[in-house]
């Protein structure tokens, strides 16, 4: 087995990893906080702020 | 409006009309820079040369030109929508405001079609240049699997984490990436004492006429495409007024000057037969300096503008997916932010495992033809977008962060130039072109008899704009 094949294992390791850390935190997340809350983003805001349109 | 604190530390994001959690803004000018470069410098290191196997050398350089101009439109058009329309989703959100719901639907769908179908391209071209590694070493029969599985997982996750690393990340890669095409250019034409550079040999006629310059339009859209990308950021920039057309504008001039450079380095390097079926033209350019630095240099910014392209596509995606859930043109569920990374994070893990599928599944050349296809159906919509927009909001109704210059000219020129980029496709890609053409229709129709009642029709207009003129 050649640097190569380590690669590609360590590869398959590494993403593996990484689909895990996403997944948990995904459920942890959407366990963890309401619906509500976490779809209560609305488009818009800044402008609403920052910009001094005549209305 | 008066009741909202914009200098808040606790409750910054939060808008006037019930955000609790809202998209981080905590990008700059350099960011966006970043994101739009990064998506398309891949297209320099590789893409561009089928241009020259088309018509030939020069057919390239008027490719490159016209294809430039194309592109100068689209970032002037819009660096000044973006900069008043500033939100999330991108185009997306200027044809909603602008033009109608159903052509929203239908740019939403082109820009996470174009940037999922790119990332995937990306992806596999990630594990073809780790087998070329792997193969100069002497390794045979490397799985490139793991490798193309790896780019999308890490870049996924990079995006899942916050955005600020993420255009970080890219914006490092992508400085890198330019600055070996830089490196290469003064190396060879400059500061080599034998300049390698052959253009007097090398150079022909149009081998194919007219008509090859013609079809070369189609691949000379790789130097430029993704640029528009940039207006994707625009909920997660501090300033969009002024880190939008800043941004926009100053990665189309540095895409400018990397598209000529690369294509007078390569054929001065490469006879026009071999450049227009190579498979990393800038890569072999190097080689052929006789620099082992050069050719250290070019190898790894051909790996870092592959996975800026694909790094950029995984957020601009997300974003354009985000937007659709949010205003309810797709379920709502899509429309959550991460409450601690503050990212649209159900639309980037929806979406991984789309372009793993096309990663893994589809051919290179068909993956990248449905990614072009969808961004120039995007491109068309462009000149009619700011049509309406100034129609309906001139210039002293609404306050913009850029105002493009000679207007309706950008706008006419890249409705022509699209004409011609459709032609150019469909002498090449015909049946690809009628079939995207039909997909579009079908979900349209989808869109308008069933979907577009969950619309919330009130809420989803967003913006303090006065009424439209005529209106």
């Amino acid at each position: 087995m050649d640097i190569w094949n380590v690669m590609e294992y360590t590869a398959w390791g590494l993403s593996i990893v990484f689909g895990l850390y996403i997944v948990i935190d995904w459920i942890k997340t959407d366990s963890t906080y309401s619906e509500e809350e976490l779809m209560s983003s609305r488009e818009g805001e800044l402008e609403a702020m920052t910009e001094e349109q005549q209305l | 409006m008066s009741n909202t604190d914009i200098t808040s530390a606790e409750m910054d994001g939060m808008g006037p009309k019930g955000t609790k959690l809202g998209l981080a803004r905590v990008l700059g000018p350099a960011h966006i820079w970043g994101l739009g470069v990064g998506i398309v410098l891949v297209g320099e290191y590789m893409g561009w040369n089928f241009a020259v196997g088309k018509g030939g050398a020069y057919a390239a350089l008027l490719a490159c030109w016209f294809a430039g101009i194309l592109y100068s439109c689209v970032a002037m058009i819009d660096s000044e929508v973006t900069s008043t329309v500033a939100a999330a989703g991108g185009q997306y959100t200027q044809a909603k405001h602008i033009v109608g719901p159903l052509m929203a639907f239908n740019v939403g769908l082109y820009l996470v079609f174009a940037y999922t179908m790119l990332e995937a391209a990306n992806a596999i071209t990630f594990g073809f240049l780790i087998d070329t590694v792997a193969g100069m070493t002497g390794h045979e029969g490397l799985d490139q699997r793991p490798f193309i599985i790896l780019s999308i997982m890490f870049l996924a996750w990079l995006n899942y984490r916050g955005v600020l690393a993420t255009l970080t990340f890219s914006l490092v890669i992508t400085a890198f990436a330019f600055c070996a095409i830089i490196a290469l250019f003064l190396s060879t034409a400059v500061f080599m004492s034998d300049s390698p550079l052959r253009h007097v040999e090398l150079m022909t006629d149009l081998p194919y006429g007219w008509l090859g310059v013609l079809a070369a339009m189609h691949f000379g859209l790789w130097y430029y495409l993704g640029i528009e990308g940039t207006c994707q950021a625009a909920e997660e920039v501090r300033s969009p007024a002024r880190a939008l057309p800043f941004g926009t504008l100053a990665g189309i001039m540095t895409l400018l000057i990397a598209a000529t450079l690369t294509w007078y380095v390569s054929v001065g390097l490469m006879p026009w037969e071999y450049l227009g079926q190579a498979g990393v033209p800038l890569f072999d350019a190097a080689r052929l300096s006789g620099s082992m630095t050069l050719m250290v240099l070019l190898g790894v910014g051909t790996m870092f503008a592959t996975l800026a392209s694909a790094n950029g596509c995984i957020n601009d995606a997300s974003r354009a997916w985000f937007a659709m859930g949010r205003d309810h043109y797709l379920p709502d569920w899509f429309g959550a932010v991460h409450p601690k990374f503050r990212t649209p994070y159900r639309s980037i893990i929806f979406l991984v495992p789309i372009a793993l599928v096309f990663a893994l599944g589809a051919p290179l050349d068909q993956v990248i033809t449905f990614s072009i296809l969808s961004g120039l159906l995007g491109y068309t919509f462009m000149p009619m977008n700011v049509i309406l927009f100034r129609r309906k909001w001139p210039l002293d109704t609404i306050k913009r962060g850029y105002e493009h210059p000679f207007h309706p000219i950008p706008a006419i020129i890249l409705l022509c130039l699209c004409g011609v980029t459709f032609f150019a496709v469909f002498l090449g890609y015909g049946s690809q072109l009628v079939a995207m053409l039909s997909f579009y229709i079908i979900v349209s129709l989808w869109f308008h008899f069933w979907r577009y009642r969950f619309v919330r029709r009130a809420a989803q207009f967003t913006m303090p704009w006065p009424r439209p003129r005529g209106y």
